[in-house]
């Protein structure tokens, strides 16, 4: 009888330890998604919104060989537009506070870039 | 019959072993004399090589405006120590630019006279070889280029160059430099870095700043490879020195003493 007793009350507890997060946490916030601001003044990005958004890092990566590596700096868009490959012009031209772009959604994801130990953009500057 | 087969033999034997030996020497002597020496390489006006010609004559030994116009340009920290020091565009004695040239009798100020000095963008350079990640290279306009996302700071390459031409951070450049300008990046802490020859004006049709900048016409900029340009002119027309010539790494830096 005791054993059955230490069984069940022993299952309990580590249910209850276990579950301890929804019991605890507040449920009354939601997440809150980043929400970005587009300086759009300055007209429509280099590609469209949905490829940057899933692809925006494999984009910079190839500028980034592009230009230092085979010296190639001119990017020509899907719709014919012709861009600079720049980071720091082309892409801050527009997101001009790289805090708030990069960073919001960079940080929501634990996702740890090292483009600005080197790069500076001319906000950082004034 | 028998003697008849075993001459047979050994003349159709011979024969071959005649032409084979013919053919592989006929090989071996086309190959040599189809391979390039390295000192005739094939020059052509449309293979750009990027070279300098630098007038020592001319350069005032107080003066330090190419210098100060590379730093700015390039987000070059200056480190106080020495030891720290992070050179692109330097000046440097006499004895320690052309240490193997013969001082014999000079006169000490002509020894410790400031050369100026930078990367020699050589032709066949030892950093480019000794490099592990591919970060320094080569490009086809002769320019020994930096691809700082690559450098992992094993300094090989420091070990390879024979002029003393690259620096290490050993510390977090960006504190140390005095206006940092976004139009190029800074380096990190535990990266080399040198002179690019201003690749990035190059491409904009500029000259590097150093020549732009130089009050005297110390500096002069051109493509080696077209006989028509300015370098080409001034080193045809007077003995002109390249460091450590000895070394075979062809600097496309070029001295006028």
């Amino acid at each position: 009888m005791i054993e059955r007793l230490l069984v069940y009350g022993g299952l309990a507890g580590f249910l209850f330890l276990v579950s301890i997060p929804f019991w605890f946490s507040d449920q009354s916030s939601k997440h809150q998604p980043p929400s970005l601001s587009v300086n759009s003044s300055k007209g429509h990005c280099v590609e469209s919104r949905a490829f940057m958004r899933a692809n925006h890092m494999k984009l910079l990566e190839k500028w980034r060989d592009d230009v230092v590596r085979h010296g190639n700096r001119i990017h020509v868009s899907t719709d014919g537009r012709v861009f600079q490959k720049s980071l720091t012009h082309t892409c801050i031209d527009c997101h001009e506070n790289r805090e708030e772009f990069c960073g919001q959604c960079h940080s929501t994801l634990n996702v740890k870039t090292y483009c600005w130990e080197c790069h500076v953009t001319p906000l950082e500057v004034q | 019959m028998k003697k008849n087969k075993r001459r047979d033999f050994l003349k159709i034997s011979g024969a071959g072993a005649l032409a084979g030996v013919g053919l592989v020497t006929g090989l071996i002597e086309k190959t040599v004399v189809g391979s390039e020496s390295p000192t005739q390489r094939k020059t052509t006006k449309e293979k750009i090589r990027w070279g300098m010609v630098i007038d020592m004559n001319k350069c005032r030994d107080d003066c330090t405006k190419c210098i100060d116009a590379c730093h700015v340009t390039h987000n070059v920290p200056d480190f106080v120590n020495p030891k720290d020091e992070i050179k692109w565009i330097y000046k440097s004695p006499r004895k320690k630019v052309f240490p193997n040239i013969s001082q014999e009798f000079s006169t000490k100020g002509q020894k410790e006279k400031p050369f100026l000095a930078l990367c020699n963008q050589c032709a066949d350079p030892p950093c480019t070889k000794v490099c592990p990640t591919g970060a320094t290279f080569s490009r086809p306009d002769g320019i020994v280029q930096m691809d700082f996302h690559r450098c992992i700071g094993c300094r090989y390459c420091m070990a390879g160059c024979p002029y003393g031409s690259r620096s290490f951070n050993w510390r977090d450049p960006r504190p140390a430099i005095k206006k940092i300008d976004s139009a190029f990046p800074t380096r990190e802490r535990g990266v080399v870095e040198k002179c690019n020859f201003c690749v990035e004006r190059l491409e904009k049709n500029l000259l590097p700043s150093c020549v732009e900048t130089c009050p005297e016409g110390v500096l002069t900029f051109g493509n080696l490879n077209d006989p028509d340009s300015n370098v080409r002119k001034l080193i045809e027309s007077q003995p002109t020195m390249q460091r450590k010539p000895e070394l075979g790494t062809r600097p496309s830096v070029f001295y006028i003493t």
